[in-house]
């Protein structure tokens, strides 16, 4: 089909209420099944691919074909068991498949009706009692999925299967029944905020843009997703696609614009990859280009990847790499909404926010208004990593605390250790002690303790993790990505990481908070972007929740952790070590001699700590002091 | 990945003729040359500014700012290893360590036969499976000591071969 309008929109729509109903569970067509086979990034990264070709290969060659279709979806949510397989009707999760798998899953589940039971998933936390359907599992039956509700129902890339589940629907309203004033003032309803991290209100942001004079206008994506530890907005890309270029052509109507950009990180080949197929598929329906929907608004939109520099995800920044320049933030006023891109009024909104747009169009201000808290509203991706047994994205309601996140959906800490810190807004954020957890996802709430809602990465840090080693790692982060404009910024942080570093290797005063700390105020009071503004936050919060660590690097000269390489030795544990050689073999500097059947001995001047011998020890007998 | 002297500079005349005369597609011109020939030949840069009427060090100001573009030529396999908050706290930079040390390259630098590029990056995203790194678009996850080794050597690194 070529372009098409809305009543052929509707058409397609109504087309695909059957193959949507079997995903969500509603009927039984002549036993017709979906088996929806995860196939994001974490996915590919864990081989899903070869089971996708393995299983369709089965399915032809026992002639299942008609009544067993496979799709590749774009999830990867909960990535710690990919690759990962959804089988609709009934909903059953197959988790850390292998090529040898396929022929249980067809013979047992497809051909006998039978459960394989060794590949459901097990519930650690209940006696690792199988759990069959994937809504029953904790892990996705605490979550509330807006952004992510497409995640195990459709192809990302088949545009069919994207306007079944409602895509364009908020498209079509935005462009023909409503007015451009109404747009903005249910965006305003909503409440919803950035969720790049700075929590600006998006429709005022939208409203000022659309205020500005000027015949020619923009609408980008922030796709340059580059805070360590996040991937939100690189699996929306990858899952669902049209969401971003649906929002797209909404906030391009609000603000009149006709032309857009998706700043894309190069590193997101697969996410690059989706949403070319997207966009062509969505200007081959005339969803893109001129007179979208027979609506009269013509919006195009372009690919940009970016090119490996962290500050472009500063708004500034971006525009005037786009421009084809170092990518060096500029001072506000004159905001973007006036000057932005080739000084042309712009919008600029994160991948998740623009995917929450559609929604809100369809389904009214107030519906998403309804969720959250009073001053943060609707759901909040966050990928969950770390010291976690569950770790992947998860997508709760504003306001549930960080203690339920960390437990009831990423199932609590591993091998029984304490949990220590919650660290969230990445570089720009801070580490949220044990004792805050109760402290729920709201953006002011999160700001109190020090950190910042941020983008959406969340690390959990146990027992074992060094909290001055932490601050080190984002000062060292900051320091190499800090662009260089702003001395406050490109000298500070690199004092600042200098005394952290001094402190990690023992040799730190105990004068040495206090001057990080004037250091931590001189350099976000007068950083000109959120860079440098925020980029003390991880040394601050860390010092001001976990003093007693950096005392005892300073007065003790003792990493309590064990953590930092200078004021920890690696030794054997005499009457544990049987001689047996294996680590003297894995060492790769020959720091361990020892002759066969004789306790072994580490040189510490050699010792590089790099944990090989301790890996390759069956006998624990390689301990940390 | 190309090794200096195979540079085959039609091809590269080709990839700037492309973009004579657009100076904002600057970046993608240099990523086009990255793309195709594994980093940028110090050369071109003369070439480059020419054809978008720039400066010189407007091009080479660029090439330096970002760290997806390179003056220097890559190995055949570059290895990047994540250096993200989740790889960091599961041990990243032991892992770190014992790589450079199985290599013999520090972080930026080329085997002298080009065969091995070691890097470090930001972040990976794939945080789920920390410690992690990339071998060209291959990931690789939950790495340990013993897992680096067999890695490398599927890549013909022998162990103690410099």
């Amino acid at each position: 089909m070529g372009r098409i309008n809305r009543d052929q929109l509707n058409e397609i729509k109504s087309r695909g209420k059957g193959i949507i109903d079997i995903r969500l569970g509603k009927t039984l067509v002549d036993g017709e099944k979906h088996l929806m086979i995860g196939g994001g990034t974490a996915c590919h990264a864990s081989r899903s691919e070869p089971v996708r070709d393995a299983i369709k290969k089965e399915i032809k060659k026992r002639g299942l074909s008609q009544r067993c279709k496979v799709i590749e979806t774009g999830n990867d949510s909960f990535a710690t068991l990919a690759p990962v397989m959804v089988i609709y009707p009934e909903g059953v999760y197959y988790v850390h498949l292998t090529p040898d798998d396929v022929d249980d899953i067809v013979s047992q589940h497809l051909i006998d009706g039978k459960l394989v039971e060794r590949l459901l998933y097990k519930d650690a936390t209940d006696n690792d009692k199988p759990i069959p359907r994937m809504m029953d599992i904790p892990y996705f039956s605490n979550q509330t999925l807006i952004t992510l509700r497409n995640l195990t129902l459709i192809d990302p890339e088949n545009i069919d299967d994207a306007i079944y589940r409602d895509a364009y629907q908020g498209a079509a309203k935005a462009l023909i029944d409503i007015t451009t004033e109404e747009i903005i003032n249910q965006v305003k309803i909503s409440g919803i905020r950035g969720r790049g991290g700075a929590g600006f209100p998006t429709g005022m942001k939208w409203q000022f843009a659309a205020q500005a004079e000027g015949d020619i206008k923009y609408v980008l994506c922030n796709a340059d997703e580059g805070d360590p530890g996040a991937f939100m907005d690189r699996s929306v890309l990858e899952a669902d696609p049209h969401a971003v270029l649906e929002g797209m052509i909404i906030a391009a109507k609000a603000i009149n614009a006709h032309q857009g950009y998706i700043y894309c990180r190069a590193e997101y080949p697969l996410a690059i990859k989706r949403l070319t197929i997207a966009i062509e598929q969505a200007r081959r329906y005339g969803l893109l280009g001129k007179d979208i929907l027979g609506s009269g608004f013509d919006f195009d939109l372009e690919i940009y990847q970016g090119a490996g520099a962290f500050v472009c995800g500063e708004e500034t920044a971006l525009m005037i790499s786009i421009e084809g320049k170092r990518g060096m933030p500029r001072p506000r006023p004159p905001f973007p909404a006036q000057e932005g891109l080739w000084k042309k009024p712009t919008v600029l909104n994160n991948v998740e926010t623009l995917a929450n747009i559609p929604q809100i169009i369809l389904n009214g201000g107030q519906w998403y208004a309804a969720i959250g808290t009073e001053r943060s509203k609707g759901t909040k991706v966050f990928a969950l990593a770390g010291k976690v047994i569950n770790s992947g994205l998860v997508e709760v309601p504003m306001g549930m605390p960080l203690k339920n996140i960390v437990y009831d959906i990423g199932g609590g800490i591993p091998e029984n250790k304490q949990l220590k810190a919650v660290q969230i807004g990445g570089p720009s954020g801070g580490c949220i002690p044990s004792d805050l957890l109760d402290t729920v996802t709201d953006y002011e709430a999160i700001t109190g303790t020090g950190a910042i809602m941020g983008s959406g990465g969340m690390v959990v840090m146990d027992e074992d993790n060094c909290m001055v080693d932490i601050a080190r790692f984002f000062m060292e982060f900051c320091q190499e990505e800090s662009c260089g404009k702003c001395t406050p910024c490109r000298e500070g942080t690199k004092r600042m990481l200098e005394i952290v570093t001094k402190i990690t290797e023992g040799r730190g005063e105990i004068d040495d908070i206090a001057t990080l700390e004037e250091l931590a105020d001189m350099v976000k009071d007068s950083s000109l972007c959120g860079l440098g503004q925020t980029a003390p936050n991880p040394v601050l919060s860390t010092i001001r929740h976990f003093r007693d660590e950096y005392e005892a690097h300073i007065k003790d000269k003792r990493c309590p952790a064990h953590v930092c390489k200078a004021l920890i030795t690696y030794i054997i544990v005499e009457e544990k070590c049987p001689g047996c050689g294996k680590c003297k073999r894995v060492c790769p500097v020959e720091a361990i001699t020892g002759e066969k059947k004789v306790v072994h001995k580490i040189d510490p001047e050699k010792c590089i700590k790099c944990g090989a011998c301790i890996a390759s020890c069956k006998f624990d007998a390689i301990e940390v002091v | 990945m190309t090794k200096p002297e195979e540079i085959d500079w039609g091809q590269l005349e080709a990839i700037i003729d492309k973009h004579r005369g657009e100076s904002w597609a600057l970046i993608p011109l240099l990523q086009d040359i990255q793309e195709t020939f594994g980093y940028i030949p110090e050369e071109s840069i003369e070439t480059i500014a020419e054809a978008l009427n720039l400066f010189a060090s407007q091009v080479q100001g660029v090439i330096s700012f970002y760290a997806g573009l390179s003056l220097k030529p890559k190995g055949k396999y570059v290895i990047k290893a994540c250096r993200g908050t989740a790889c960091h706290v599961k041990g990243g930079r032991s892992i770190l360590r014992y790589m450079k040390k199985e290599l013999g390259l520090d972080e930026g630098e080329t085997s002298p036969d080009y065969k091995f590029t070691l890097e470090t990056v930001a972040c990976l995203g794939a945080c789920f499976l920390a410690p992690a790194m990339m071998v060209n678009r291959a990931y690789f996850g939950k790495l340990s000591p013993p897992k680096v080794t067999s890695i490398l050597a599927e890549y013909g690194k022998k162990k103690g071969e410099d």
